[in-house]
């Protein structure tokens, strides 16, 4: 008998707020965290999801008192402020640390591309806190989790894959729960790369649509608590069903052509998951707003039969948050199953794939039980996770 | 549960290639570049891509290619995991945008400042359209890479994992690449 493993919390910082109800009303008012910003000096500006740095350290003011601030310093054996990033962290996992105990069987999963990458800039030799370890440590000295963290990091997938990591972990035996954080943030580092691949659209992005040019980068956190015991007190629970992560085998920066690497993630979570295809009641897809990963979607999603189910991208709200998109969007499909509407996938009005897909246009009402969320990225990675509403 | 067998092992480490115990290559060069390049001649590997890799793809190719060959590998998982990420590339990136008078971000290095990328690289030269992870600890943690890999085996998603630790960073580097099976 397998152990059933869910998630019963979550919490999310954005743009659009620094929790998940905030960010829900937002959504339901179709409102994008995108906008023009100078990010690199003497370059025009970039359309990108950018959380405010006077909001976000008021926020954080607001819920860490000069006590906590000071002890995190000491814990982490530096003088150093903290980081955007790391403030972004602590803010998501906050709220779930107070209502879920950690104990010496509770994991600490980050997810990250990046990390503090932005340490990087006119350095010679390498700051402390650039190592993604590092950076786990810190947050996780400062909440006083007794085992040693995990980061996952492979590229945009890396979302999705850290709540696979977190069932698979728990159900193998080593750990009774997890928390799990994922998150990136805007840098000359990453808007000049993706530049550089001329990947970045010249307007709010537009996923799956006939007029996409491609993305907006985004940043955001996420938090999720993943556990296998469940208590009368939890106020919802999503089953963790099945997942995979199966590489396209085809090049390390194009998507597929084919879209063989989703196709085959999605038929491995669902077979892990044991339910048909039909079941599922909507796709939380990537939908990155580029033309050749939307077209290798829609061909996977054909291949697979599961093109007339409701679909959306959230990287016209968000941009594309990298190693944060995965859990974010998660969590966001979670809140729909929950409150009953589909999201519209934003700024798409045209079909812009050579096949179809069942793309969502408009809030809507729906019964939504099985969840199907899919992310693809560099190196040809893909995921696939199935999310049941308890 | 069943347990796992590891079957081969290949390090990389002092410009020395080890597989099972014997010595593959080696070479007095130090540097990193120079010892790829003599180790990927004195094999014939003959994989022409091989040189537009950054290192530490490099390490990661070389390390697997020595186990994997050309067998079939089409129910191979691939679970690796280092320490310093892709900061190798990260650096040499980041010194390619650090000045406005001398600004050339290029995409073929941006694309390896990432670390799965390497695993990718493997994936392609095999064509393994398998299971993927790529994790970054704080050191080499051998029983988590395996309770991983054998949650992938257990629930049959592949029949066999090739694990490895693939650290480096500038001239220090370290691969330490097994394949598990039940």
């Amino acid at each position: 008998m397998r152990k059933e493993i869910y998630i019963t919390d979550y919490n999310c910082v954005t743009p659009l707020g620094f929790d998940v109800s905030s960010n829900w009303n937002a959504l339901l008012e179709g409102k994008s965290g995108v906008a023009l910003h100078k990010i690199i000096e003497n370059q025009e500006p970039f359309y990108a999801s950018m959380i405010d740095s006077e909001k976000l350290n008021e926020e954080f003011n607001r819920f860490f008192d000069s006590a906590q601030k000071s002890e995190i310093r000491h814990l982490a054996n530096d003088s150093t402020e903290f980081t955007r990033l790391e403030k972004m962290f602590l803010l998501s996992l906050k709220p779930l640390v107070e209502k879920h105990q950690i104990s010496d069987e509770t994991a600490f999963i980050l997810s990250s591309t990046k990390g503090n990458i932005s340490l990087l800039k006119n350095q010679k030799t390498l700051p402390e806190g650039v190592f993604l370890p590092r950076l786990a440590q810190k947050i996780a000295d400062f909440f006083g989790f007794k085992t040693k963290p995990i980061v996952v990091s492979n590229a945009c997938v890396s979302g999705v894959m850290a709540i696979a990591v977190a069932k698979n972990m728990i159900r193998a035996g080593k750990y009774k729960d997890a928390f799990v954080i994922a998150g990136d943030e805007i840098s000359e580092f990453v808007i000049s790369g993706f530049n550089s691949f001329q990947a970045i659209g010249t307007e709010i992005c537009k996923p799956y649509d006939k007029n996409r040019d491609g993305i907006n980068i985004g940043e955001a956190t996420a938090a999720a608590y993943i556990t296998s015991e469940l208590n009368k007190n939890e106020k919802f629970s999503f089953k963790v069903l099945g997942d995979s992560a199966i590489n396209d085998a085809n090049h390390i920066s194009g998507p597929s052509r084919t879209g063989d690497g989703l196709f085959a993630s999605i038929k491995n979570a669902m077979t892990e998951a044991n339910i048909p295809t039909e079941k599922i009641d909507f796709i939380s897809a990537h939908g990155t707003a580029t033309i050749y990963n939307d077209e290798m979607e829609a061909i996977a999603f054909n291949r697979i039969e599961l093109q007339n189910v409701p679909l959306n991208s959230m990287k016209g709200y968000y941009g594309h948050c990298l190693g944060a998109s995965g859990l974010l969007e998660s969590i966001i499909s979670m809140e729909s199953a929950l409150k009953n509407i589909l999201i519209p996938s934003k700024n798409f009005e045209q079909t812009g794939t050579s096949q179809p897909l069942n793309i969502i246009k408009e809030n809507q009402p729906a019964e939504i039980k099985y969840i199907l969320k899919t992310a693809s990225g560099f190196g040809g990675c893909n995921a696939a996770i199935v999310l049941e509403k308890c | 549960m069943k347990t796992m067998k590891k079957t081969d092992i290949c390090t990389i480490e002092n410009s020395k290639i080890v597989l099972n115990n014997d010595i593959i290559f080696e070479t007095p060069t130090e540097n990193f570049s120079d010892f790829a390049k003599e180790a990927y001649k004195s094999l014939a590997l003959n994989y022409p891509k091989f040189h537009k890799m950054d290192n530490l793809s490099k390490l990661a190719f070389l390390a697997s290619e020595m186990i994997l060959k050309d067998e079939d590998h089409s129910r191979m998982a691939l679970v690796f995991a280092n320490r310093s990420s892709s900061l190798d590339t990260d650096l040499k990136y980041q010194e390619s945008i650090n000045s406005k008078e001398n600004y050339f971000p290029s995409p073929a290095v941006f694309v390896y400042t990432l670390p799965n990328i390497c695993v990718g690289e493997i994936s392609i030269k095999h064509k393994m359209q398998t299971e993927n992870a790529f994790f970054v600890l704080d050191e080499f943690d051998e029983n988590f890479l395996n309770d991983y890999a054998t949650q992938i085996l257990h629930l049959g998603k592949a029949d066999k994992v090739l694990c490895g630790w693939v650290e480096l960073y500038q001239e220090s580097y370290q691969a330490f690449v097994y394949l598990l099976t039940l």
